[in-house]
This record gives C-alpha cells, sequence and structure tokens, in this order.
C-alpha cells in the first residue's frame, strides 16, 4: 500500500552524502537522519477535490484538432530545436500547450488565430501548408514576426508578433519546467539540503566576500540539530 | 429548517484558527479548557501526502504551477485568495479594497511570508511622536514578556542588533546571505541603509522534538511537511492536541453570527455545514473570535439582537471603522553582475529574505509619516509558469534584438538566469475611522450570510510614503550597477502604491482601548459590551507599525487567552 518514495536516495547526493565520504552514518534522531525520513508520494501534487475534477474536465476537451497540434509542434521545435538532452517532445511541450489553451482560454484566439495566419502565409508565399513548409522558408516567415520592440507594450504590436511571442513564452515556459528543462538549465535546489552559504568559487567570480562579523552571527550548521536553549537576556547558548 | 443545537457546553468556541485563533486554542486547551474550533475551511496538514505541494516539480501538474486555482500559483499552500466563488464582498465609492481569505485548519498562516517583526515601543505610542492615529492602551513593556514566549515556543531566527524601535528577542541564528543578497548589502551601504538579517519564524535549528529542522527548499509557502516553519495548524493547534487537550475541530464550518440571551451575554454561535448546508448551533461560555480582522467585524455586525440592535459590540458604532493594511510599493531590476551565473550550487535558502532593512529615517524629515522596511526577493529559483518568458528582454540594455528564435535562447535563457533582484517596501499606514467595511444589505453569500462592504481610500501620507519607496529603490537599483525594469510610477498611479488589502495585514476592525464609547475592545481584546466575547486576530489593534503583524497577534492572542482563563477562574465572566 505504501507508494511512498523516500527523498532518502536524493540527499545521499547532497547533505548525507558528505557524511557517507567522511566515513559518518547520520546519528539516530538528528537532524540529518531527520532529512532521510522525508516523504514525498508522487501519486498526488496537492490538489483539492475541485481543482482534480476542475484537470480532469480540461484533460476531456480536446481544443486544438490534428493539424493545428502538428503545426504546434513543428513551431515549437523551430523556436527551441532539440539538444542531447532531447527537446520539445521529450517535455511535453504540445501537450503543455494545448493544456494551456484550455486552462487560460483568453489565449485561444490568438493561438488559434496565429496559427491559421501562419497557414495562410506560407501557402501565399510557397503554396504549402506551415508544417509541411521547408525549414529555410518557414524560417524566412518567422524572420518577420519573432522579433519585437522592447520599448512597446506587446499588445500593440501586430498579432503575428503578438501571436510568436506567446508561443515562444509557451515552448520555453514548457520546456524549462520539465524533468530535462531543469536539467538543462541547471537549477540544483527542490531537494532536502544545507545551506551553508556561497562557495568560495561563485564569490571569486563575481568580486564577493562575507564579512565575517556578519558570518559570525549566522547558523553554525554542525549544531542545527542541537535544541537551542537561551539565557535571560535572549543569548543562544547551543 | 431547524437550526440544530449541540448539547454540548464549551468553556470557549473559537471561530477561525489561523495565527490569534491558533494561539488562543494552544493557550485555552493547555489550561484544561473544553474548546471548540470553529473553521470555515477543511482540515489542513502539511504531512499528509495528498495536501502537500512541498518538494513536487513543476512538470507534475499539467499547469506547470500557473495560478489559474490560486492566485499565487499552485503550488501555493493557501485554499482561498482574493476572490473565491460563492462568497462575494461588494465596494462602495470606487474603492479597490482586495480581500484575501485563506480558509482551511491555519488559515493564512500555512503560506505567509512568515517576516516575524516585534513592534517596537514607539509603535505603540506613535500619537505621541507625530500626532497622528490613536495609541494604543497597552505599552511594548506590557506585550515584551508575551513576544518573549512566542519566540521560544515557535522559534525565529535573528540576530541582537540593538535598535530602539525593532526590538530584539530570543532568536535562533540567521541563514548566510545569499549571492543577490550580497549586492543588496552593497548596494544598500553606499546609500547608508543599514541591513541586517531577516526576522522569519523559520527553525534553522532544533527548538524541540515535535517539530523539524529548516532543509532549506526556499518553499515555506508551501507549509512544511517537517513542521519546520510556523503555521498554526502544525505549531499550536496539533500540540494543544498531542498535550491531550480537548479539542473539538469543527471544520467546513462557516460562523454566520454569536448568539446571545435576554441579558446580552453570549451564549455560543451558530455556523453553516458547508458539507450539508444546514445551519448548527454551538454552547460555550467564551466566544473567542479569530476569523481575520474583517471576517470577525462581519461576524459582530451580523450578530443582531434586542440586546444589541447595531451588532454585538457595537454600539460605539466602531466595528468596522479604521481598517488598515501595510502600504505596499514593489520594484525589481536586472542587475548584470548577476548575469552568467554558476548553476554548480544549491541556492533555495528559507522561503523569504536571508537579509532586509528595518526603517532607518526619521520622518521628522520627509513629508510623510511613519516608515517602511524594505524585503528583498532574487535568486536562482526553481523554474514554474512563467519561466522563459520574453526570455532576451534584457538584450534591450545592450542594444541587442529581443526576440528569435532557435538554439540562441538557450544560451539566453542560462546568461539572464538569477539576474533580477526585486524589493518589496512595506510600510504603515495611518488608521482612519472613513475607513471601514460594513454589511451590504443587498447582497448575501451562498449561506444566507450578509456580506462585507469595503470603503477605503489612501491618503498623501501613504502616497508620499510610495514615492520615497520608489526614489529608494531606483537609487538601489543603481548602487548595484542595475537598470530598473519598467517605468517608473508616478503619481498618476499613486507611485506604484498596491491597492489596500493586497499586502493581507488587515488590521485595526475591532480597535482595543479604554473608552467604550471609541473603541470595540479593552486592553484584553475582550468586548467593551459583552464581556465573553474576545478577538483575537488582528482586528484590536490600534495601529499597524512598519512591521508585519503575525508576531504581534500571536503575542496578543497568548496575552488576551491567559486573560480568558483567569477570568474564567474567578467567574466573572
Amino acid at each position: 500500500m505504501d507508494r511512498r518514495k523516500s527523498i532518502k536516495s536524493i540527499i545521499l547526493g547532497s547533505v548525507a552524502g558528505g557524511l557517507v565520504v567522511h566515513g559518518c552514518k547520520p546519528e539516530a534522531g538528528s537532524a540529518e537522519a531527520e532529512l532521510g525520513a522525508l516523504k514525498t508520494d508522487e501519486h498526488y501534487f496537492g490538489r483539492t477535490q475541485e481543482e482534480l475534477e476542475l484537470i480532469e474536465e480540461l484533460n476531456a476537451k480536446q481544443f486544438f484538432s490534428a493539424h493545428e497540434l502538428e503545426t504546434i509542434t513543428v513551431l515549437s521545435n523551430l523556436i527551441l530545436p532539440p539538444n542531447e538532452k532531447g527537446g520539445i517532445a521529450e517535455a511535453g511541450v504540445p501537450e503543455f500547450i494545448e493544456f494551456m489553451a484550455k486552462d487560460m482560454q483568453d489565449l485561444q484566439t490568438t493561438m488559434r488565430g496565429g496559427l491559421m495566419w501562419l497557414d495562410h502565409k506560407t501557402n501565399t508565399e510557397f503554396g504549402t501548408e506551415f508544417k509541411t513548409t521547408p525549414a529555410e522558408h518557414q524560417k524566412q516567415v518567422l524572420d518577420t514576426i519573432a522579433f519585437y520592440d522592447a520599448k512597446m507594450p506587446m499588445d500593440e504590436h501586430p498579432l503575428e508578433i503578438q501571436f510568436f511571442s506567446l508561443m515562444r513564452n509557451l515552448t520555453l515556459t514548457g520546456y524549462y519546467t520539465s524533468r530535462i528543462g531543469i536539467e538543462d538549465l541547471g537549477y540544483k535546489g527542490n531537494m532536502p539540503n544545507v545551506w551553508d552559504g556561497v562557495p568560495q568559487d561563485v564569490l571569486d567570480q563575481h568580486g564577493m566576500a562575507y564579512d565575517e562579523e556578519w558570518v559570525a552571527k549566522c547558523v553554525d550548521q554542525s549544531k542545527r540539530g542541537v535544541i537551542a536553549e537561551w539565557d535571560d537576556e535572549g543569548n543562544l547558548l547551543t | 429548517m431547524q437550526i440544530k443545537e449541540s448539547p454540548t457546553v464549551y468553556d470557549a468556541i473559537i471561530v477561525g484558527s489561523g495565527a490569534g485563533g491558533g494561539m488562543s486554542t494552544k493557550v485555552l486547551a493547555d489550561a484544561g479548557l473544553k474548546v471548540a474550533v470553529v473553521e470555515s475551511g477543511p482540515y489542513f496538514d502539511p504531512a499528509d501526502p495528498k495536501q502537500q505541494t512541498q518538494l513536487k516539480w513543476p512538470y507534475e501538474s499539467p499547469r506547470r504551477g500557473a495560478g489559474t486555482t490560486r492566485v499565487f500559483g499552485e503550488w501555493d499552500m493557501a485554499y482561498g485568495g482574493f476572490e473565491i466563488e460563492g462568497q462575494p464582498y461588494t465596494q462602495k465609492d470606487g474603492t479597490k479594497f482586495e480581500w484575501y481569505r485563506s480558509q482551511m485548519l491555519g488559515g493564512r498562516t500555512n503560506h505567509w511570508g512568515r517576516i516575524s517583526l516585534r513592534f517596537g515601543p514607539k509603535d505603540f505610542k506613535h500619537k505621541d511622536v507625530d500626532g497622528l492615529g490613536e495609541n494604543w492602551p497597552i505599552s511594548y513593556d506590557d506585550v515584551k514578556p508575551y513576544y518573549d514566549k512566542v519566540d521560544k515556543l515557535i522559534g525565529v531566527f535573528g540576530t541582537k542588533e540593538g535598535l530602539p524601535n525593532d526590538p530584539d528577542g530570543f532568536f535562533l541564528p540567521p541563514p548566510k546571505p545569499r549571492l543577490h543578497e550580497l549586492y543588496y548589502i552593497q548596494g544598500a551601504r553606499k546609500s547608508n541603509i543599514p541591513v541586517i538579517p531577516g526576522r522569519l519564524s523559520m527553525l534553522t535549528k532544533k527548538i524541540n522534538n515535535d517539530r523539524g529542522v529548516c532543509f532549506y527548499c526556499g518553499q515555506c509557502s508551501r507549509s512544511c511537511q517537517v513542521y519546520a516553519d510556523f503555521s498554526a495548524g502544525s505549531c499550536l493547534i496539533f500540540p494543544a492536541q498531542k498535550n491531550g487537550g480537548q479539542v473539538d475541530l469543527y471544520v467546513n464550518s462557516m460562523v454566520r453570527e454569536v448568539t446571545t440571551n435576554a441579558e446580552g451575554k453570549a451564549t455560543g454561535v451558530s455556523y453553516i455545514n458547508k458539507e450539508d448546508r444546514k445551519e448548527y448551533q454551538l454552547k460555550g461560555k467564551v466566544v473567542v473570535l479569530a476569523a481575520s480582522a474583517c471576517s470577525s467585524a462581519r461576524i459582530l455586525l451580523n450578530s443582531k439582537s434586542p440586546q444589541h440592535p447595531n451588532g454585538l459590540g457595537n454600539s460605539s458604532n466602531v466595528v468596522g471603522k479604521y481598517l488598515h493594511d501595510s502600504t505596499g510599493s514593489s520594484r525589481a531590476g536586472f542587475i548584470p553582475g548577476l548575469m552568467n551565473r554558476k548553476v554548480s550550487y544549491n541556492e533555495d535558502g528559507v522561503g523569504g529574505m536571508h537579509v532586509y532593512s528595518p526603517w532607518w529615517l526619521d520622518n521628522k524629515n520627509l513629508d510623510f509619516p511613519r516608515g517602511y522596511h524594505i524585503e528583498v526577493w532574487g535568486g536562482m529559483g526553481m523554474p514554474n509558469y512563467g519561466f522563459g518568458f520574453n526570455p532576451n528582454e534584457f538584450n534591450k540594455f545592450f542594444g541587442l534584438p529581443t526576440g528569435g528564435y532557435g538554439e540562441s535562447l538557450r544560451a539566453d535563457v542560462k546568461k539572464y538566469y538569477g539576474s533580477v533582484l526585486g524589493f518589496g517596501g512595506r510600510g504603515e499606514a495611518i488608521a482612519r475611522k472613513d475607513n471601514y467595511c460594513e454589511i451590504d444589505p443587498t447582497v448575501v453569500d451562498e449561506f444566507g450570510i450578509p456580506v462585507l462592504r469595503f470603503h477605503y481610500k489612501w491618503s498623501d501620507y501613504e502616497r508620499l510614503q510610495a514615492k520615497h519607496m520608489q526614489e529608494t529603490f531606483d537609487e538601489l537599483i543603481h548602487n548595484m550597477g542595475g537598470e530598473v525594469l519598467g517605468d517608473t510610477p508616478t503619481k498618476e498611479n499613486d507611485y506604484g502604491l498596491h491597492n489596500p488589502g493586497n499586502i493581507i495585514h488587515e488590521v485595526g476592525t475591532t480597535r482595543m482601548g479604554d473608552n467604550p464609547k471609541t473603541s470595540v475592545t479593552n486592553e484584553y481584546q475582550q468586548l467593551h459590551d459583552c464581556n465573553n466575547v474576545f478577538v483575537t486576530d488582528a482586528g484590536p489593534f490600534v495601529s499597524q507599525a512598519d512591521k508585519n503583524c503575525t508576531w504581534t497577534i500571536l503575542a496578543l492572542s497568548w496575552r488576551a487567552s491567559e486573560y480568558i482563563v483567569e477570568q474564567l477562574k474567578q467567574q466573572n465572566i
């Protein structure tokens, strides 16, 4: 019944990892042992019943046609081509965009209208739908809509530029919120660890240093598991 | 439909389970009293894997963290928001009050910023300094012992600084600053703005054997599964139950009114059970309202009887008046020095600022009263919905094109990752009688309970304070070698002053005082008009201070609850 996954394996790479290297085991009841006991359950993601029902309701609908989704996939791959880690498909970007079109319905007309614009443009210029147009010609079209004037509000730009900007935003956010995108970015957090300051090489890179007086007041992480006690003046004794 | 009465007579009925209600529950239950806690939302325990959002990845949700159903993003651990379906509120005279409600065990404490600042000696007597607002009937010395107890019970990190109006406490040691915070410290010092370690209620060190220690995921807004942050459920109500306290939880129960008898004394509360939509009554010797400043005012105003024709506790006509929120104005900057960062390490830290600036100036030399503190944010956060939007927008600062497509976007995202630093100025507004909430006689919610109508306007005191915030933020960003993002707010948009309510520090609606004609409660938060009803949320606040309100809610609730125990023992109520 217990389908929970222990995070122990994850933190063995961080907190406890350091201890393992030094040949120590986390003491029972210590802060490190507690981290090892952390659990999450990947079958849940914190939704209320009503929120789950909304997601099911949205998933039961289909907004984009097969042709539109194929076009989105082609476009997203042009926006962010795959690398050795994978790309749009592995990150689930087309599915994400389909979901967001239903979740944020005010995006629908811009997206659907923009897709029609793309097909119209390539049909007019090359006699083909966008998705089957050769990459070289696809890029010729994109070059006309992919750049925007940062001094001007986006909603004052022509629709096709707004459309492309929206597709670029959704493609990138879909990619970088995926497992492979987060790995590609290199984000190291969202797991138990012990923060003990900026690494020296990073401080050096930025020409920064810790103030000794300041650091002296900060937590001594070797004593984080010791219960706090104070004297009557509020001076920490432990 | 018959109202269903429970035969039990509780020593105390506590309405609401956030900071104020949680603390009342703990103090009253620990004293051996039999209490009922009536909460409008569901049961919540951050250790329950079904409810947890902590340590979830964005890809675990099809919307990748977008805020469609929760205004601060779908991992935020508050059930509610500025709008709740079926529970409207209305506005008067073009007012734009934003009322945030979190309906669940623990209330808003499940997602709050944990910034835990004591009010200082001046904050309780500020009228003596500048002639504005009103003094509290109590002083810092009256509250200090309770602040001390709150520090030791719940835990707050910080450092002893000896500042006159930002009193020190019993602190846990703070975490070291993150990289962007080092930039901030450097930038602030150039303008002689003091920076000290943050004061937040997270356990950087063990405080007892029932709660874990912070493991630095930076997600306190998701409520901590090892109870290393302060949430009212995990730190007050569960421990009260564990101590063997007689605590009956009534969840999904929306209190309609306080019931009273022919002598005008409270006999209990009536509430709507959200599940069967029927009305019930609970009986108690004492009623403690802690539903949030505005919700408690609403309950009092809706509790009309022949003995209390103007609403309970409202013979003064002051219930709902003097509503005030913190002022807030925000700004962000792009810091080129924070470009091309090494992503070799995890800098999530605690869920909030490791450093901040308490108010540092003398208002005698300024064109506005009262101060503000500066909150700082930034860093290489976890991507969620919105990450990667306009990935090379900052190219504009280098005269490079913005937009495009292809492999270069990947490089742009990495180049600018973690290069934005932002500020929130949070300050003190002057409490005024003409900022208020009242009952809207034309609208009820889906439970048939008349709703609140707001009337709240900022004055030049607050606008000029926001102007000062913006000028300070500009200067700080330039000190850090940065570029300010967005247009500088002007007079036309109140210098970026957030709408009232938006900072979610509603206080003042049942203010305390010695004079029953000009205040709703006495210094023990007991209604002048009805001695067995108390208010332990932020309603009794006379003023807000340039601090956040939670630590003072906790200290005052403890003080009021001890008084309740004593008064019950002496059979005075």
